[in-house]
């Protein structure tokens, strides 16, 4: 009983502590979880910049990539603590607005990190990866590499079923860089072009890519052009390419530029990627929230567009005319994770 | 009913033994004793069925070698952790762990190899050995401590993932280098190939494997002791099983083959991810249902699980060569898991 309630009086000494933000600005990161490369380095990035200026940090995450309940509650905890800001990277882009809306209610700046918010003005601001320009960039690459596309088969390896807005993004802006009509802007499967075999689900990882590569070949075994939403399940479309000796005629793209996927891409495993810069998104959401708690300034746009954009490199070891790219060892240099 | 002067007339023949009256033979009747003794016979006619029906409805792209072997391909992973699955099961255990430790098994293989430099051998070695060991663990729990197997590997998973997080770093192990570096590691990944079938090792130790326990399970006292354990602890205690020690040996097993599922599952993926199989646990749990065996314990087979990972396969590859939404596939198994229940209800209540 007696070890309880010290227990109890610790709680509510933390959380009293934590009512009391400091001056010098405090923020909060939300990540969807804490086990993908791509927001541990994230965090990594934040907390070396808070620890530079003198911001105090907290870091949360969901249990599971998907997971909207934990989220919510982070975000309960921020507001509780007062802090100056929330930076998140949502898992449920709709949902979660609400929660977002309170937030700013009780006075935070709310930066959405990486993935825009639906619709993107429920936070104050939006510092990520311009998805589509990614999309376009190795869909671009794929089809100037091809020469002529008229042949081409092309196979989608995307995300999951709630088709999240950075999954459409890439899909779409792959499409359009190849110069496939994409019909509707804001989902994938409603194209009509005989030039795409199928779309199927990865859920991001080797195993979803093997599998996905699988089914798709079953449609089509002449698949010539894969899109994958990020390297792992590149990875994971290659090693089925591989058991059904199609390795060497198969051009892969992806997205993500991890330091495992430009490896991939210096072996020949994935044609082109496009590499985003998680270190610097954090870096620079935590810049913009110190700067808030101390000049009540929010974060701007990038010229022309809805959010900050972080940047975008194509990595490729086979570089084509007319495009900006970056050579593998560049890659590696920028890489993460 | 027989009158008392035929039953007294055939008490004298030693080689009659007593016998239940069960009542005329119906046709209903045979089929629930089939059922009765062969638990498998369900789910390998829902298999078949299956197959014939969207062989019908899409031609050689499903019925060709090709695609059937695919499936098993893509099932040998889940079938390989829905065996272990199987085992717990029919102690009227579970194990919650089982993906958690396929993963952690995958990652110490990877890491003992890579960063400590040691044989590939000697990775492999170890990684069957991390999964014995948790295994053992969950069994010395259930076995001794009598906690619930459900609250134990509800536990074990939570722990074992953590472990596998913190130990990895997240950090995946590329497919090429463990190509060139450590080949033993992607063992499970080469391919025969006959015709149009291709067989990974994978698939092959999955048969294997369940033919291993069908015999085991069938054949031996310890077997017998699993299936006398899952059914009455205390019955099987009476009759002098050593309830704690089969239990043990039960979960240490399980821990075992789930550690040769993440050596079959490096060889699948080509890669060693921390993050890979996070859904083995209600897969195999699924497959486990499907294939009939009944989550009270004591009754069901290796092979209807084998039937019910090839179940779900099935439908998969099905569903997406016919164009259909993935969620109809995950509506589909939905019902399959249910109907797959309620004719163990109607079984156990049969046999009472």
């Amino acid at each position: 009983m007696n070890l309880k309630k010290a227990g109890l009086a610790g709680i509510i000494a933390a959380a009293a502590t934590a009512g009391t933000a400091s001056a010098e600005g405090s923020v909060c990161l939300i990540t969807k979880d804490a086990t993908n490369p791509f927001f541990v380095k994230m965090a990594q990035g934040a907390f070396a910049k808070a620890a530079e200026l003198g911001v105090e940090l907290r870091s949360y995450a969901g249990k599971f990539d998907g997971d909207h309940e934990t989220q919510v509650s982070a975000i309960e905890t921020c507001v509780a603590a007062g802090v100056d800001g929330i930076l998140l990277v949502a898992s449920d882009t709709k949902a979660i607005t609400s929660s977002v809306q309170q937030a700013r209610d009780a006075g935070a700046v709310v930066i959405a990190l990486d993935t825009p918010l639906d619709p993107i003005g429920a936070a104050d601001m939006t510092f990520a990866t311009d998805n589509f320009q990614a999309g376009v960039l190795i869909g671009e690459w794929a089809a100037k590499t091809m020469g002529d596309t008229s042949d081409a088969k092309i196979g989608l390896l995307n995300i999951n079923v709630s088709q999240p807005t950075v999954g459409v993004l890439r899909n779409q802006g792959f499409l359009t860089g190849f110069g496939v009509d994409i019909g509707d802007p804001s989902k994938w499967g409603d194209e009509t072009d005989s030039r795409i075999v199928g779309h199927e689900l990865s859920n991001g990882n080797a195993e979803g890519g093997r599998e996905g590569m699988e089914n798709l070949l079953a449609i089509n075994p002449e698949i010539n052009v894969v899109y994958t939403i990020n390297e792992p399940a590149a990875a994971g479309a290659y090693e089925a390419l591989k058991s059904f000796g199609r390795e060497d005629d198969v051009l892969i793209v992806s997205v993500d530029g991890g330091c495992p996927g430009v490896q991939d891409v210096a072996a020949g495993v994935i044609g082109a990627t496009a590499q985003q810069y998680p270190l610097a998104m954090a870096a620079l959401g935590v810049e913009a929230i110190a700067t808030y708690a101390a000049t009540g300034e929010k974060p701007a746009a990038t010229e022309g567009k809805e959010f900050f954009d972080t940047g975008v490199g194509l990595v490729t070891g086979s570089p084509v005319d007319g495009l900006e790219q970056l050579s593998v060892e560049e890659g590696a240099n920028l890489c993460w994770g | 009913m027989q009158d008392a002067s035929n039953v007294d007339s055939q008490l004298p023949t030693s080689d009659t033994v007593a016998k239940f009256d069960r009542g005329p033979e119906t046709l209903k009747s045979k089929l629930m004793h089939i059922v009765y003794t062969a638990p498998a016979v369900v789910p390998l006619f829902v298999l078949l069925a299956a197959i014939v029906i969207f062989g019908l409805l899409l031609g050689d792209r499903f019925f060709s070698p090709f695609a059937l072997t695919l499936i098993l391909q893509q099932v040998a992973i889940i079938g390989i952790v829905a065996s272990a699955q199987s085992i717990v099961i029919l102690t009227a255990g579970i194990d919650l762990s089982v993906g958690a430790v396929m993963i952690l098994s995958s990652v110490v293989m990877g890491k003992f190899t890579f960063d400590l430099g040691l044989p590939p051998a000697v990775g492999v070695f170890a990684g069957l050995l991390c999964g014995l060991i948790c295994g053992t663990i969950s069994g010395y729990l259930v076995a001794y401590w009598k906690l619930p197997p459900f609250i134990v590997t509800l536990g074990m998973w939570q722990i074992v993932l953590a472990a596998n997080f913190l130990y990895s770093g997240s950090q995946v192990i590329r497919s090429q280098d463990i190509a060139e570096q450590a080949p033993l590691l992607q063992f499970f990944g080469s391919t025969i190939k006959v015709g149009g079938a291709v067989f990974t090792y994978g698939v092959i130790f999955m048969l294997l494997l369940v033919t291993a326990l069908s015999y085991v399970l069938s054949q031996t006292s310890w077997g017998r002791h699993v299936y006398a354990v899952g059914d009455d602890p205390e019955a099987a205690e009476l009759s002098g099983v050593n309830v704690r020690g089969t239990l043990i040996s039960v979960y240490a097993l399980a821990g075992l083959i789930c550690a040769f599922a993440g050596w079959a599952l490096i060889g699948r993926i080509g890669s060693v991810s921390p993050q890979a199989g996070q859904l083995a646990n209600i897969e195999s749990i699924t497959a486990v249902v499907i294939g009939g065996i009944s989550l009270f314990g004591g009754r069901g087979s290796v092979a209807g699980t084998l039937f019910g990972a090839l179940i779900v396969g099935v439908f998969t590859l099905g569903l997406r060569l016919l164009g259909a939404d993935v969620q109809w596939t995950y509506l589909l198994i939905g019902l399959l898991i249910i109907a797959a229940v309620a004719v163990d209800q109607r079984i156990r209540k049969a046999s009472l």
